[in-house]
């Protein structure tokens, strides 16, 4: 599992079971979200259902990080609940809480390393809280998941020694250091050329089939939406709610609402352009 | 018969106003609209478009312009705004093929409602108030803080704490063995104040010799605790905030937390053990310092033997004194250190932001130092020491 090596088409991957029959992993019930007397989004209901790789749309500034930071406990929300498994995030104890956490991994926006620390401390940091493997053995599996993402070499560099692009795969390699259940991406393509976006894509697809894992990404980038979202969720900053959710390729066949097909063709559709033509 | 209103002839630029025969108002723009340059006003345009009868139309001739930039833009937007105002068309068709793009570019999103921030004076009162709540929701969060510490702490004891050793080791060293360069000068210069300033005093009644007792007490009692307390809280409060912060701002906290790693046991714990422990080390490095300063003046301009310094010194000098100082500067370590984890965890998520709660944690960093100090003398008032 390398970023050189050859993948199956993203068509593939859809095969087995339909959406609708696999187990829910995540469900939403009536989430608002509020910064004080601000309201961010308010209503949403939603499932992601185990395996699904599932796509938090919308433009900038709508809250589609703030749903992350939510679904991740960061932030408390003013109502509603989110279950993991039918089991309650949002009213658990800080105690289970951990424990859930402990099942995620999460891929900052930013990537997140921890600045003063080489990428094979950063992979190692969770690894050797979490588990009671000896060092030697963590060094090698934090070398293993560097080695994965394309970062073989880069064991003891610091991450303000490498390049965005590859601060982003070190940082994936850390999210998946403890074989999460559920990944997390926060706008992954952000700051990426095409091509180590699309590589990213289909590492996120690879990762979905040879973990297993339920995948949830923030992301406004049309190209990785189409290629690996098969659920989405998309949410409208003038109404504040989610305005459409489903396969995205079937919203784009078949959403009537103008906002969701301004978004999915880029404009093209409504005529929409700078200059008016 | 075209009426000629007005012409604004200013260096090359120049707008000529004048009326077609249904009344129209006419704009013929000709020369080079430059910012660099001078451009003329479009006040007199405004006037007439805002004059009875209104025009029912303005039409805006740009044939005769040479070079354009963002000034005749902002010439036609005004024309534009005034006229969308009172409902006259605006005929944009004889301008030059971009000025129109980006004109309609411009007008193509409307304003959202809201999005305008309010402008209006804040009254007195609700600054205070407002104040009053940020301060508040600070002492809030430094008594959270304190509490998850002592969970921290906890945790510790029970020897299930994640934090690196590594950490906390270099931050000791940073700490600690990295400040005795300031330490040093500020001490000895404060000990050289003290004793100058006892000196002139003393001689007067030829008792220069307790130079010695004024520096040894001062110093000990509370210059040397003080000093170093005010040089950590710029030094490390500072870093503490700094580092924090901008890990909040690359959300390196979040990170940890989302790991199921509490950031306080991991980031903050290290840093209040490693302050609270270097403290009375360098507290009890700073009275000797002090004490040096003192002898050095005493040698030297007073021509008190070192060695009867020495002896004054220590004979003046208790060791309740002492252990009250470093007491004292124990306790300034742990107030600098949560002040500058507080204000580090508490930072938005900007650069500026980081600035702030650098800035927050030195002041309340300082402030609590001189709180704790006044309270000090009081308790040890009380208690006799």
């Amino acid at each position: 599992m390398s970023l050189e090596s050859d993948f199956e088409p993203a068509g593939s991957l859809r095969k087995g079971a339909a959406p609708a029959e696999r187990p829910p992993h995540i469900t939403v019930r009536d989430l608002t979200m509020a910064f004080g007397d601000f309201v961010v989004m308010r209503d949403l209901n939603f499932v992601v259902r185990r395996g699904d790789i599932f796509a938090i749309m919308g433009g900038s500034g709508c809250g589609k990080s703030t749903l992350l930071k939510h679904l991740l406990g960061l932030i408390e929300p003013a109502k509603g609940e989110i279950f993991y498994d039918g089991f309650n995030f949002t009213k658990a104890d800080p105690d289970a809480r951990e424990q859930m956490l402990r099942r995620f991994g999460v891929l900052y926006q930013k990537g997140a390393l921890w600045s003063s620390m080489t990428l094979a401390e950063n992979v190692g940091l969770p690894l050797g809280e979490f588990t009671d493997l000896a060092p030697a053995q963590i060094r090698e599996l934090a070398c293993l998941k560097l080695a994965m993402v394309g970062l073989r070499g880069f064991e003891d560099y610091y991450p303000s020694d490498i390049s965005g692009g590859m601060q982003k795969r070190a940082a994936l390699a850390r999210a998946m250091a403890l074989d999460p259940e559920i990944l997390f991406f926060d706008e992954p393509s952000a700051g990426l050329d095409p091509i180590s976006s699309s590589l990213l894509d289909e590492l996120i697809l690879e990762l979905r089939q040879s973990l297993g894992a339920t995948i949830v990404i923030v992301t406004h980038e049309l190209p990785s939406i189409f290629t690996v979202a098969d659920n989405s969720i998309f949410l409208d900053t003038e109404t504040r709610t989610a305005i459409a959710g489903g396969d995205p390729r079937e919203l784009l066949a078949h959403s009537k609402h103008p906002t969701v097909r301004r978004f999915l063709t880029r404009g093209r559709e409504t005529g929409e352009t700078l200059h008016n033509g | 018969m075209a009426r000629r209103l007005a012409a604004i002839s200013e260096s090359t630029a120049s707008a000529s106003l004048s009326r077609a025969r249904d009344s129209s108002l006419l704009i013929e723009l000709a020369g080079d609209w430059r910012l660099s340059g001078t451009v003329p006003s479009a006040d007199a345009a405004r006037r007439e478009i805002a004059s009875d009868p209104k025009p029912p139309k303005v039409i805006l001739d740009g044939r005769m312009i040479g070079s354009w930039d963002s000034a005749l833009l902002i010439f036609i937007e005004s024309i534009s705004e005034a006229s969308r105002m009172r409902q006259v068309p605006v005929d944009l068709a004889l301008l030059p093929a971009g000025v129109a793009r980006l004109i309609s570019l411009a007008e193509a999103v409307p304003e959202r409602k809201g999005a305008r921030a309010e402008t209006r004076g804040v009254p007195l009162l609700e600054r205070i108030g407002m104040g009053a709540l940020s301060a508040w929701g600070s002492a809030q969060g430094f008594v959270t803080l304190i509490g998850a510490l002592a969970i921290a702490f906890g945790k510790l004891i029970r020897g299930v704490a994640r934090y690196r050793r590594v950490d906390l080791l270099q931050l000791i060293q940073e700490c600690g063995a990295n400040a005795l360069g300031i330490v040093t000068l500020i001490s000895f210069l404060v000990g050289v104040i003290l004793a100058f300033m006892g000196a002139v005093q003393l001689q007067q009644f030829g008792a220069s010799i307790y130079v010695a007792d004024l520096v040894g007490i001062g110093i000990v009692r509370e210059m040397g605790a003080m000093m170093t307390g005010i040089i950590m809280a710029g030094r490390t409060g500072a870093a503490f905030a700094a580092q924090l912060g901008t890990m909040k701002v690359t959300e390196e906290i979040d990170a940890l937390t989302t790991m199921g790693i509490s950031p306080v046991e991991f980031l903050v714990m290290p840093r209040f053990i490693a302050l609270v422990l270097m403290m009375p080390l360098l507290c009890l490095y700073s009275d000797l310092m002090g004490i040096a300063g003192g002898a050095a003046v005493g040698a030297t301009m007073l021509g008190i033997p070192l060695k009867l310094y020495y002896q004054e010194t220590i004979a003046a000098v208790t060791l309740t004194q002492l252990f009250g100082g470093l007491f004292k500067a124990t306790t300034y370590g742990a107030l600098i250190a949560l002040a500058g984890c507080v204000s580090g965890m508490q930072c938005g998520g900007s650069a500026s932001a980081v600035g702030d709660a650098t800035t927050r944690a030195v002041v309340s960093g300082i402030v609590l130092i001189v709180a704790a100090c006044g309270l000090f003398a009081v308790i040890f008032n009380v208690l006799g020491i």
